[in-house]
């Protein structure tokens, strides 16, 4: 590989991808080629320029600062990796996580989260609709304001959001906890609002800490899950959808 | 002695049969459509509407047992660094832990392995018993993601990106809530007990330029290993496959109305979808279309069942078939032994498709641990293996017989056709004319 697009001149430098240069195969042959324990564990892509599947399917707990925006499915099937965007991320980014961190320092667009199982996704900025759709353990904190039809069929997992959410958050939700400090459009079929307990309350401080998220406090927010009534098929529940 | 006007014989309606009127008793009497297993049962045009020629004076057939007839088939050399190959053109169709029991998937990855054959995960995510099991396991990638995560996705042998299925073009999955055992509720992330019904759209992509995005995710997260299939309900049969290709799919599998499903709407499995018979030839021309038919290879499922169907299939274009409902019949699904079990259940052998209530007396479609004894794993695997076996069998001496030393040489014009129906979907002449409905004007 040429000198100048991947450099390593030190132990503890980020070993540099410039897509400018190399292609998206080899930076993420690189990344699952990385054995358990590596010195390798900081890592700079730049000139992402929208490409999509940067950083997926990484299996090492290697931290990924990417330089500009990204296309779809930004670090799809994390596992370990921290993951940081300077940029905006396109639609499905952190799909189907199932651990370690990532972070949209810009917007998201849709299904960011989508099914997710596990670790954190910070937007800083605003998601679009269906934010979180179908996740099973993710923990998705966003700065901003998310879409339409977010949540839709969340299964599990922590849904924070800061600002406001669009028409049908939570439609045909699970088990899946949805926090919103601003206001909520409308709620999906068999999502409402519930009682902010302490546990809850210690839940969404501890989400909040964790996305780093200071001057904010739990109580303002409300929280949103399953009412349960379409669980098991009832007829007479048929208008609820 | 009085005279008495003959009486005429009480007649049945035609259209409100027996089992029509059986039904709009029962939907008033409950308020909900009736929900069952299976595929569709109505009588169509199908594998039985067509028939091989043979050999005569201007074609000569091979020796029965003498002369080679190959049977092997690779899948996704198109793009995967590792395609499958298969000694057999019959694959096992994707099936769930949830809606099958864990035995039941053991038997289907025995039974294929000692075939040389594959098998497939379903819409519930891979079990230990059947990757343990199956030399080569296809993983699917459905809309609901129960159960997907990297580790598995790497260890399977394939990837199936599920659109959709013939039983139900355009639904999702539905196992209902007696099925969800604790382990089933722990695989999928659900509460025990309650009804899945599992979204009929993908959550992060829709439409064929997305998909390819998908696409090369799937195969960036693989690193370009894995064969990618997309699997489709028997709709669009031309454009879904050409879309499909388009995509980047190594292999396109159409699965037409006949092809089971584990549970859904009666309504939906009988009048939505086309015949298997009626999608292949509108599959196939699309891969000729675009140059890529045997490069992009075409397995199609939904009512093959003996090595007439395998071997009719194969001379239409497609490169392999898959089964499902006659590999669950291979292991012991609807055996008349526990005829006194199906009819306390209100049915009989044969015709038993309330899977979803999870009290199969043969032990397959269910989760209820006494009942899933009664299937022994190597046994049933052993089964399966000799049915594979005789429908393979079955299909090289019909190929031999049309002079073919492979199944895969077998072409349209080795068959004829028993309706105008079947000549007009098979594209091959009605037995007796040259007459293929819909060419040549006419």
């Amino acid at each position: 590989m040429p000198a100048t697009t991947l450099s390593k001149t030190a132990a503890h430098d980020p070993r540099v991808f410039d897509l400018d240069q190399l292609s998206l195969r080899e930076l993420n042959q690189a990344l699952h080629n990385l054995a358990p324990g590596s010195n390798e564990t900081a890592w700079e892509v730049l000139n992402p320029k929208g490409s999509h599947s940067v950083a997926v399917g990484v299996d090492q707990p290697v931290a990924i600062d990417v330089r500009g925006s990204v296309g779809y499915y930004c670090g799809g099937m994390n596992s370990g990796s921290t993951i940081t965007v300077h940029g905006s991320a396109g639609p499905g980014v952190g799909e189907n996580m199932m651990s370690g961190s990532i972070t949209i320092k810009g917007d998201a667009s849709q299904y960011a989260g989508a099914t997710g199982k596990g670790g954190l996704l910070v937007i800083e900025g605003n998601a679009s609709s269906r934010c979180g759709i179908s996740m099973k353990g993710i923990d998705i904190v966003v700065h901003g304001n998310i879409g339409h039809m977010s949540a839709f069929m969340a299964q599990s997992g922590n849904l924070v959001v800061l600002g406001d959410a669009g028409d049908a958050l939570g439609d045909s939700i699970y088990e899946a906890r949805l926090f919103v400090r601003g206001k909520v459009e409308s709620l999906g079929a068999d999502c409402i609002a519930k009682e902010m307990r302490t546990e809850h309350l210690e839940l969404l401080q501890g989400l909040l800490d964790r996305a780093g998220i200071t001057g904010v406090k739990p109580s303002e927010f409300k929280r949103y899950g399953s009412a349960r009534t379409l669980y098991n098929f009832n007829i007479d529940n048929a208008d609820a959808y | 002695m009085t005279y008495r006007n003959p009486p005429t014989t009480p007649r049945k309606s035609a259209t409100f049969d027996d089992y029509t009127l059986s039904e709009i008793r029962r939907a008033a009497a409950t308020g909900i459509y009736d929900i069952r297993g299976a595929g569709a049962k109505r009588k169509l045009p199908h594998f039985d509407d067509l028939l091989f020629l043979g050999a005569s004076i201007s074609r000569y057939p091979l020796e029965g047992y003498r002369e080679r007839c190959d049977t092997s088939v690779v899948l996704g050399s198109r793009h995967a660094k590792k395609p499958i190959e298969l000694k057999i053109p019959i694959t096992i169709a994707g099936m769930s832990f949830g809606s099958l029991s864990g035995p039941a998937k053991e038997a289907l990855g025995r039974g294929a392995t000692l075939s040389g054959t594959s098998t497939t995960t379903g819409d519930g995510g891979m079990t230990e018993e059947e990757r343990g099991h199956s030399k080569q396991l296809v993983y699917q990638y459905l809309p609901s993601r129960y159960g997907m995560n990297l580790r598995d996705l790497r260890r399977a042998d394939a990837i199936e990106v599920v659109v959709g299925q013939g039983a139900k073009p355009g639904g999702g999955g539905m196992l209902l809530g007696q099925k969800i055992s604790d382990r089933v509720a722990e695989m999928r992330t659900l509460p025990k007990g309650i009804d899945q019904r599992s979204a009929s759209r993908h959550p992060d992509w829709t439409g064929p330029d997305d998909l390819e995005i998908k696409i090369l995710e799937l195969r960036e997260i693989t690193d370009w290993e894995k064969p990618i299939y997309v699997k489709v309900g028997g709709a669009r049969p031309y454009y879904d496959t050409a879309l499909a290709v388009k995509a980047g799919a190594d292999v396109v599998v159409v699965d037409g109305m006949q092809g089971g499903t584990a549970a859904t709407q009666e309504v939906f499995i009988e009048n939505v979808g086309m015949p298997t018979l009626a999608c292949i030839r509108p599959a196939v021309q699309a891969l000729q279309d675009l140059g890529m038919h045997r490069k992009v290879q075409l397995i199609v499922s939904g009512g093959i069942r003996n090595g007439a169907d395998v071997a009719k299939a194969l001379a239409l274009g497609v490169d392999a078939v898959s089964i499902g409902t006659a590999a669950l019949v291979a292991l012991g699904d609807n055996d008349p032994r526990w005829e006194a079990e199906y009819n306390e259940l209100g049915t009989t052998a044969g015709a038993y498709d309330d899977w979803h209530e999870g009290r199969d007396p043969a032990g397959i479609t269910t989760q209820d641990p006494e009942l899933m004894k009664r299937v022994d794993p190597v046994a049933a695997g052993r089964r399966l293996a000799n049915y594979l076996k005789v429908m393979t069998l079955e299909a090289q001496t019909i190929a031999r017989a049309c002079g073919k030393n492979s199944l895969h040489n077998l072409e349209p014009e080795d068959l004829v056709a028993l309706t105008i129906e079947a000549a007009a979907m098979a594209g091959v002449p009605l037995a007796g004319t040259n007459w293929i409905p819909g060419k040549n004007g006419f």
